[in-house]
């Protein structure tokens, strides 16, 4: 569940707001251009069958989707990495009617990190670009998503993902080694109390990542494990929520967890849900009594002055799990694209003192970024 | 002695026989520092601020594709993004967008935020508190000073024209002052295209490179894919076109300046020698004391320096608060009007600051060092003797030597500009300069022995007191002729340009009113049908109208004017100021232009050339008709005939028109009927025949106002030169007073001769400066001028003004020889005589 989305939907309800005001100001009889008011994005309901490999795609109706890739890898030096790659779309509302080839009707983000906690660095970059020219584009029908040299495309089965950035560059191929994992109800996932505040969600953990990363000139071949989710929605957050604490753990049994929680402006938590796949492949869905997220240690970002709850105490059902970051700072300035500030990184999972899976953990909100600018 | 201490010596006898005479010398170099300096800074400041607008526009760009102002199609974005060696490529669609009633367009770049803030990161800072706005449609930010202009802040809403239609955009922010100092505006690229009726076009490309890419590589990569009229350069370019435009104007005022100094030095080598004759028998005395003869030209030559070194301090200390001020008050471009967006900060280098010093002192150092060099040559025992003082500078004449240096001078006024400067112009006025200062002790006596000889005693005294002493008369000759020669030529120079000038403006504004929608290039423009409800209203005898627009032949190059108006080979010669025609239709059946002379000289298009016009329809080949004088755009113009442009370019519109009125048809009557008839109203610029001529005349007279301050102060430093050569002299000669007063002289009469002396001086270094200043500023108009400005003029010659200003010299020089002459008398005269026995 990626940071940046509740800004976009801010974004876009103000351009919303705004095209709304200009129609009604606009003379009626001016002539071309006039403004033509955009069909509302596509709500999610339930009961949609999710279907694959069409479901991969893109589905530009909705406002807001994203392809999320994060997981662990393991240099030949032995050296410990964790990745995220994501390639966020949005479509935009303002630019509706606009017959120019630049008209910002899709959005286009990607984000990259490299958490390499050997140099006490996170490298990161981003990039954000309007879809079109053939430069920026997220496709229908199956998992095709690029901005200009990153992608992340399904073939074969599985996921080419590519991140040429300024000081590094992640290229990585991801092979399923399960079934997708529907979350909520058959890949509806409901983000509050409120009807519409819901998601299509689909996860694919323990993917098999084999790749080569390069920091500063310097490569690597690496293999690790890997988590992808892929999630659409039109009214992801409802009035009231700030933001979300999420965490995804491939169990080093082959089962996985995926556990979050949606905060009101007081830091309680407002909604809450999870799914747990056992190793045997049987499902478990929970429902937010169900779920308890507890926050532990607090790290103070020396740049931004936000305090993250770095570790977590996760209780699914009869399991609780310790989660404790692969390294303390991983914070993400994204302001630049998406507008948010947040913490995205990798963690251990232990339970009772011992490790029992790693995966990775999103903190957003917590800063002042994630107000509504 | 050491040096130093013989130096010290030296100044403090100096100093103890005046000190006033001292700062004549500092104040001359210091008057040429500060000219030289104030013109450099001011220039410079704006030059610098401009470049940097400019770089914050293009942002860290390694290479920018341009297209003509129509633009290009977008699909070569896309190629150009995905090149290897392409980071990023940011499409900008830049347009001068018409706003009703304002006299100049709104500057708007359009560009995608997204691949901008890529390229120039500063960007994002501006626009950031807006970002969620920029898709709006119609949303634009605005730089300070565009908000000023327009009176709207954020939120608030304006008008633009779209052809003649308004259309309504909102303010989403403002760009802050520093980035952003001049008018312009930014909006989204897709907004933009839409608004503007520019669907599918750009009119440029801003290319970042990956790191460690082959500029060279990317370069030709992308020169491939560039259709004809679209060029690739590095941004680097665009400073130096800039830099070019205005570097004629600069060099002629920085070398002018560089006069000035010139003049100082030579006015620091008149006082130098004077003081060094007069102090002779002092140096004889040294020189027989032991002091030897190389370190006596050192301390004289490091006296020189001295002075040089304080006056160039002071002149660039003067010359910093001349810029300061002069960049509040005429702008970064000194009234020229190339830099009109540029505000007014002075920026100031301290290296350069040093080098005008050091410039001061070389120059005064070499004023000292011939008379140096000659009183330390002197005999001890010749010079001890009383009466030397009075004995002449040296025997030869240099005659030849400055004939020769004349001689080079013309040939070198024949060679062609280096890069459009006209270096070997200025030599060769440097060399004719120095070369007729050599002719000057030859001259002057050759006229003094002609005067006839006089019957009144005062006056014959005088012709014989001058015969006696041709060459100091010479040396006080040296520094008037220099400065009253430049300021004739300059003088001339001017004068014929803007006669020319006034000749060119009635032939190129024939009519009685002239319409103008928007700025050339802007968006706005007249239909046919605005033509013809112009054309019909009521007291308008004729009507002419033209399309004016941009057009860019060569990469990187200034765009020329292209002028589609109604004009056949018939009519050329009444309508343009023709310089060259070639007559009849010749064998080519291609369609004529006409073009200025810069193109002539720019693109080596001479009349009978044939050439090929990138119109928007596409190419159009021509022959050049003719060519004639353009004194308003620089940069080259080219004239078609209106209907041969409107079917080649399928453009039919018009941007400029001329109307003639019936007699008794009402000006301001016909211009309120316009108004109100033409639905582009405030649009629309209206000015009489009249208001244009005053107009142009006073952004000319502006543009050399800094000319005439230069002449000024040459006058200033001619008319010091005058009243040192008089003090001096007549201080030395309180003797021969006294002995004149024993012989029977009244002092009346010592006085008349004195102020006979002073005119009869000045009048010969004001004949020789006069033919000199007109063999100079044929140089200027026929060499300078034409090299920096790539325009020619008429020679035409101010007489009045010349009259006057060389009476004004005359009767300047007699009050001065007076004045000191009777400063000279004021004591006894018995002891006056004593003194020198």
């Amino acid at each position: 569940m990626p940071a940046s989305m509740s800004l976009l939907a801010t974004v876009v309800v103000g351009l919303a707001a705004a095209v709304a005001a200009t129609g009604t100001l606009a003379n009626a009889t001016e002539p071309a251009p006039a403004l033509v008011l955009a069909p509302a994005p596509a709500p999610v309901v339930p009961g949609y069958r999710i279907e694959f490999p069409r479901d991969h795609g893109a589905h530009p109706a909705f406002r807001t989707e994203w392809w999320y890739a994060t997981g662990w890898l393991r240099t030949d030096a032995g050296e410990t990495l964790g990745f995220q790659i994501t390639f966020f779309r949005s479509r935009q509302d303002a630019a509706a009617g606009n017959p120019s080839a630049f008209a910002p009707q899709q959005i286009i983000i990607a984000h990259a990190a490299i958490s390499d906690p050997a140099h006490g660095q996170l490298w990161k970059d981003q990039r954000i670009a309007r879809a079109g020219f053939g430069l920026a584009q997220a496709r229908e029908g199956d998992t095709d998503v690029w901005l200009d040299d990153w992608h992340l495309a399904r073939k074969d089965g599985a996921y080419g993902l590519a991140a040429r950035a300024e000081r590094f560059t992640l290229e990585l191929s991801l092979a399923p080694t399960q079934p997708p994992m529907l979350n909520g109800e058959d890949g509806f996932s409901r983000k509050g109390a409120a009807p519409l505040a819901a998601s299509y969600y689909y996860s694919l953990p323990q993917l098999a990542v084999r790749g080569q990363v390069v920091r500063e000139g310097r490569r690597d071949i690496v293999s690790g494990t890997a988590w992808l989710d892929h999630e659409w929605s039109s009214e992801y957050l409802e009035p009231g929520a700030v933001g979300w604490d999420w965490a995804s753990v491939n169990l080093a049994d082959g089962g996985a967890l995926m556990a979050f929680r949606i905060r009101d402006r007081a830091g309680r938590p407002r909604w809450a849900g999870g799914t747990l796949r056992a190793a045997d492949g049987s499902i478990r869905h929970y429902a937010p009594q169900d779920i308890e997220i507890i926050p532990g240690r607090v790290w103070r970002s020396p740049r931004t002055a936000i305090a993250y709850p770095v570790e977590w105490t996760v209780r699914v059902g009869e399991r609780r799990l310790e989660l404790e970051p692969l390294m303390d700072d991983q914070e993400s300035d994204s302001r630049l694209t998406t507008g948010a500030i947040y913490w995205e990184g990798a963690m251990r999972a232990r339970e009772g003192g011992r490790e029992v899976g790693r995966g990775y953990l999103e903190l957003t909100g917590y800063g002042e970024a994630l107000e509504l600018r | 002695m050491s040096p130093l201490r013989l130096w010290l010596m030296l100044w403090r006898a100096q100093w103890h026989e005046g000190p006033l005479r001292m700062t004549v010398p500092v104040l001359a170099i210091a008057l040429g520092i500060a000219l030289a300096a104030a013109v450099y800074f001011v220039n410079h400041s704006a030059l610098e601020e401009f470049e940097q607008a400019a770089r914050r526009l293009a942002g860290e760009a390694d290479l920018v594709v341009r297209g003509p102002s129509e633009g290009f199609a977008e699909d070569l974005y896309p190629q150009i993004a995905k090149l290897e060696g392409v980071a990023v490529a940011s499409p900008v669609l830049a347009i001068d967008v018409s706003l009703p009633g304002a006299p100049r367009p709104l500057p708007v770049i359009a560009l995608d935020p997204f691949r901008a803030t890529r390229v120039q990161p500063g960007l994002l800072g501006e626009i950031a508190g807006g970002l969620r706005g920029f898709f709006e449609p119609d949303g634009i930010f605005l730089s300070m000073r565009a908000a000023d202009a327009l009176e709207a802040g954020t939120g608030d809403r304006f008008e633009v024209l779209v052809g003649n239609a308004p259309r309504s955009v909102r303010v989403l922010g403002l760009l802050s002052d520093t980035a952003y100092p001049q008018a312009l505006g930014i909006m989204d690229i897709a907004a933009a295209q839409w608004m503007f009726g520019r669907l599918g076009r750009l009119t440029r490309i801003d290319i970042r490179l990956v790191r460690g890419a082959a500029l060279a590589d990317v370069h030709s990569s992308i020169e491939l894919l560039l259709p004809a009229g679209v060029t690739v350069a590095a941004p680097a370019i665009d400073s130096d076109r800039l830099a070019s435009a205005t570097r004629a104007y600069r060099v002629n005022l920085s070398m002018l300046a560089l006069v000035a100094v010139l003049t100082g030095a030579f006015l620091v080598l008149a006082t130098q020698s004077l003081a060094i004759l007069r102090r002779r028998p002092a140096l004889a005395l040294l020189r027989a004391l032991g002091v030897t003869r190389g370190g006596l030209e050192r301390a004289l030559i490091a006296e020189g320096v001295v002075l040089g070194l304080i006056g160039a301090a002071l002149g660039v200390a003067l010359g910093l608060l001349v810029a300061r001020w002069a960049m509040r008050v005429l702008a970064g471009d000194l009234g020229a009007g190339q830099l009109a967006g540029a505000t007014g900060s002075l920026a100031v280098q301290p290296l350069e600051m040093l080098a005008f010093v050091a410039a001061g002192s070389v120059f005064a150092g070499l004023g000292a060092w011939l008379p140096a060099r000659e009183a330390a040559a002197r005999s001890p025992a010749l010079a001890l003797k009383s009466g030397d003082a009075q004995a002449g500078v040296g025997t030869t004449r240099p005659w030849r030597a400055g004939l020769i240096l004349m001689g080079l001078g013309g040939v070198l006024a024949l060679l062609p500009a280096i890069q459009g400067v006209p270096l070997f112009g200025y030599g060769a006025v440097a060399l004719l300069l120095t070369g007729a200062v050599l002719l000057v002790p030859d001259v002057a006596e050759r006229l003094l022995g002609s005067v006839p000889a006089m019957r009144r005693a005062p006056l014959a005294l005088a012709v014989a007191q001058l015969r006696g002493s041709t060459a100091q008369v010479s040396i006080g000759l040296v520094a008037i002729i220099a400065s009253f020669s430049l300021m004739v030529a300059m003088a001339i120079m001017v004068h014929s340009f803007r006669e020319s000038f006034v000749a060119w403006l009635d032939t190129v504004v024939p009519a009685d009113m002239q319409l103008r929608v928007g700025q050339v290039g802007s968006t706005a423009t007249l239909t046919e049908t605005d033509e013809i409800a112009v054309s019909r209203i009521e007291g308008v005898a004729r009507s002419e109208f033209r399309r004016v627009l941009p057009l860019a032949l060569r990469r990187g190059a200034v765009p020329v004017a292209l002028i589609a108006m109604p004009i056949d080979e018939a009519s050329a010669a009444e309508r343009l100021v023709l310089v060259k025609a070639v007559r009849g239709r010749g064998p080519s059946q291609l369609p004529p232009v006409w073009v200025s002379e810069a193109m002539v000289d720019l693109y080596g298009w001479g009349p009978g050339t044939e050439v090929v016009l990138p119109l928007a329809g596409g190419d159009l080949a021509a022959r050049v008709a003719g060519a004639y004088r353009d004194y308003g755009r620089s940069g080259g113009s080219i004239v078609i005939p209106r209907k041969v442009y409107a079917s080649a370019s399928g453009d039919s519109a018009v941007n400029e028109g001329s109307l003639w009125l019936a007699r008794t048809a009402d000006a301001a009557a016909v211009e309120a009927a316009i108004r109100a008839r033409a639905p582009f109203g405030e649009a629309l610029q209206i000015r009489t025949a009249a208001e244009v001529r005053d107009i142009s005349l006073r952004n000319f007279d502006r543009a050399f106002a800094i000319t005439y301050a230069l002449e000024a102060i040459a006058v200033f430093i001619g008319l010091l030169g005058v009243s040192v050569a008089a003090a001096s002299t007549a201080l030395a000669r309180r003797a021969e007073f006294g002995m004149l007063r024993h012989i029977g002289l009244r002092r009346r009469q010592v006085v008349t001769m004195l102020a006979a002396e002073g005119v009869l001086t000045s009048a010969i270094g004001v004949c020789f400066a006069l033919l000199l200043g007109g063999l100079l500023s044929l140089a200027l108009v026929y060499v300078i001028n034409r090299q920096s400005f790539l325009w020619s003029i008429d020679l035409a010659v101010p007489w009045l003004a010349l009259a006057v200003l060389a009476a004004t010299l005359l009767i300047a020089a007699a009050i001065t020889a007076t004045l000191s002459g009777r400063a000279a008398l004021s004591g006894d005269a018995v002891r006056a005589v004593r003194e020198d026995w």
